[in-house]
């Protein structure tokens, strides 16, 4: 096949959009301290914030897939005006600036918020500032993801095969488990992915809703944040790691599953 | 053991009301064009639609509209077959039978499959995943899937059509054998003549959502009740009202036919009998009509010659009168049909 020939123009401008993206990772690997990366990799506040983050990214995730795939079942097998008020409502984490979803959830969670007046008075519970509350704003931020995914791969199922098995004698959990979520775990998979790379590196709603506390709400994203004005070789390794994570989601994804 | 069923769907710009009764030990093809419903028949048969009407099967009620009763499709003894299969991808041959098995909790499922496999002659293709599937396999594994349950009545949706046409003649021989062995009601649904003759002992002609015909294959075809019959019988049907010796048909043209009696009638001329001139021919014949050659299709040594004029027409004729006269589209041509060539019968 012989292609039309590229205009100049366009590779120009093509080249500038990498350049924006390549030069703040040069910058990144340049600038990194090498020599103390090991002992920046051991710091305790490193390692603390690094388990912190992978609890609450892996939590957050599994939360998603509990609570969103049935969300997400809802929204791809019904139709109607509700329907849609409710998907976008769903989506809206995904395009609204974090710091305002941490808001939101401080109104909604916080010791006088909607829902946390009453957890306080009935219990004495407090979620905000806690591990719990690092967890919820990862979630609320993230699940969006994961059920976007789910329900494109529901769309793209075809119902036969869960007709077939009902035909076959199969009742609704028996269709669910051995016929409708193996023939999903593709979108599955990949919307739990996006999901889990998106709590990990989740910083604005967590910081506004469950604040900064080490070792118990201080995810490597925060820790990056306040390093950066202390010690900056530690904000420079935890983000080099954040990088390699992301570029192995990315790579791993890619051909698999995303279709690129 | 039967089944007796009246399904009613109404969806938009789509009717469907179909009265029907299968005897187990019949094999019933329900025949029409696509689009005629047929799929949804067997759908709601199946229990996957929303109807109107009831349906009983063995003397039991599965789905009686007028008292809200619908047993769903999980607790009916139906086994579907879907036109394209419809595998389980991610299970293996094995396990796409064994399925049915164990989810109405019967013991060795696993054992069982595979020995329905075996008799099929798919043993050793147990562990494949049905990608690995020839069509004609595929197409056996999934009859083998829904009859290993033992259901009541067997549902198959054009089983033949998604298979490649060099292996149609064996996979039907195949089928033809298995469902002979299968004891409950057979039903399938067909837009193939060839298949549901092949494969039924009785049919039922829909079209439109409606039963226009049934009966025997041979009695269905001896005198079809709508063109989608002619059609595939390859004959001319005409619709009139009869007089004594001629009907008169659309646009007032007049028919002889003997003995046509009285009343609504159909007409049916069978193309051989339908004779070609260039030139208005004389003689005793009664029907001749001027038109012009619409078509002219060959098959083998005989040529079906479509021809336009007050009453249209398939003649069929040799390949050398073909030749001999001309014949071409656009070509003007002298149609003749013999008084006694005409049968016609009550519509």
């Amino acid at each position: 096949m012989r292609r039309a020939r590229v205009p100049a123009a366009i590779g120009i401008l093509a080249a500038l959009g990498l350049l924006l993206f390549l030069l703040p990772l040069a910058g990144l690997i340049v600038r990194a301290p090498w020599s103390q990366t090991l002992a920046e990799l051991t710091d305790p506040t490193t390692t603390t914030a690094l388990g912190l983050s992978i609890f609450c990214s892996l939590s957050a995730t599994a939360i998603a897939l509990v609570l969103g795939v049935p969300l997400a079942m809802i929204l791809a097998r019904t139709r109607g005006t509700l329907r849609n008020i409710l998907r976008a409502l769903t989506t809206l984490p995904m395009v609204l600036p974090p710091v305002v979803g941490g808001v939101a959830l401080l109104l909604a969670f916080g010791r006088r918020g909607l829902v946390g007046s009453l957890l306080y008075q009935w219990s004495g519970i407090q979620i905000p500032f806690t591990t719990a509350a690092a967890v919820m704003a990862e979630t609320f931020v993230a699940m969006p993801f994961l059920v976007i995914a789910v329900e494109a791969g529901l769309r793209s199922l075809d119902q036969r095969y869960e007709e077939a098995a009902r035909s076959l004698g199969a009742g609704y959990w028996r269709v669910f488990t051995r016929v409708t979520l193996p023939l999903l775990r593709p979108a599955i998979f990949s919307g739990a992915v996006l999901c889990w790379a998106r709590a990990l590196g989740e910083f604005g709603a967590t910081i506004t809703f469950a604040g900064n506390f080490p070792g118990r709400t201080q995810t490597v994203p925060i820790a990056v944040y306040l390093a950066l004005e202390t010690k900056p070789e530690a904000a420079i390794t935890l983000s080099l790691i954040l990088l390699v994570v992301s570029i192995a989601i990315l790579v791993g994804l890619r051909d698999r599953w995303l279709g690129v | 053991m039967t089944l007796e069923a009246a399904v009613r769907i109404k969806r938009d710009g789509f009717r469907l009301d179909v009265t029907l009764s299968a005897a187990a030990g019949e094999t019933v093809a329900v025949l029409g064009p696509n689009g005629a419903g047929k799929t949804t028949l067997l759908r709601a048969l199946a229990g996957l639609e929303d109807m109107e009407g009831h349906v009983t099967l063995d003397g039991e009620l599965l789905e009686d509209t007028s008292r809200g009763l619908h047993v769903p499709a999980e607790r009916r003894h139906a086994g579907l077959v879907f036109q394209d299969h419809v595998l389980f991808p991610h299970l293996s041959v094995l396990e796409n039978v064994a399925f049915g098995l164990r989810a109405r909790g019967k013991p060795h499922a696993s054992a069982t499959a595979r020995k329905w496999l075996d008799e099929a002659g798919l043993g050793d293709r147990t562990e494949a995943l049905p990608r690995a599937l020839s069509g004609g396999q595929a197409q056996r594994v999934a009859l083998v899937r829904a009859l290993v349950t033992e259901p009541k009545l067997l549902l198959l949706d054009e089983p033949l059509s998604s298979l490649d046409v060099s292996i149609r003649a064996e996979v039907r021989r195949e089928l033809t054998r298995q469902l002979a062995s299968f004891n409950g009601v057979r039903l399938l649904v067909t837009h193939d003549p060839l298949e549901a003759m092949a494969l039924a002992d009785r049919l039922v002609v829909l079209e439109h959502g409606e039963v226009v015909q049934s009966g025997k294959p041979e009695e269905v075809t001896a005198r079809p009740r709508s063109r989608f019959v002619a059609d595939l019988a390859g004959v001319n049907l005409l619709r009139g009202h009869a007089h004594g010796d001629h009907v008169t048909v659309a646009g007032d043209e007049a028919l002889a036919a003997a003995g046509a009696g009285e009343g609504d009638v159909f007409a049916l001329i069978h193309p051989r009998a339908v004779a070609l001139y260039r030139t208005r021919p004389d003689g005793t014949p009664r029907n001749v009509w001027h038109g012009h050659v619409d078509g002219v299709d060959a098959y083998g040594d005989r040529v079906r010659v479509r021809v336009v004029g007050p009453v249209p027409l398939v003649a069929e004729v040799t390949r050398a009168a073909v030749q001999e006269l001309g014949l071409s589209a656009g070509t003007d041509v002298w149609m003749v049909v013999k008084a006694t060539e005409v049968s016609a019968y009550p519509a």
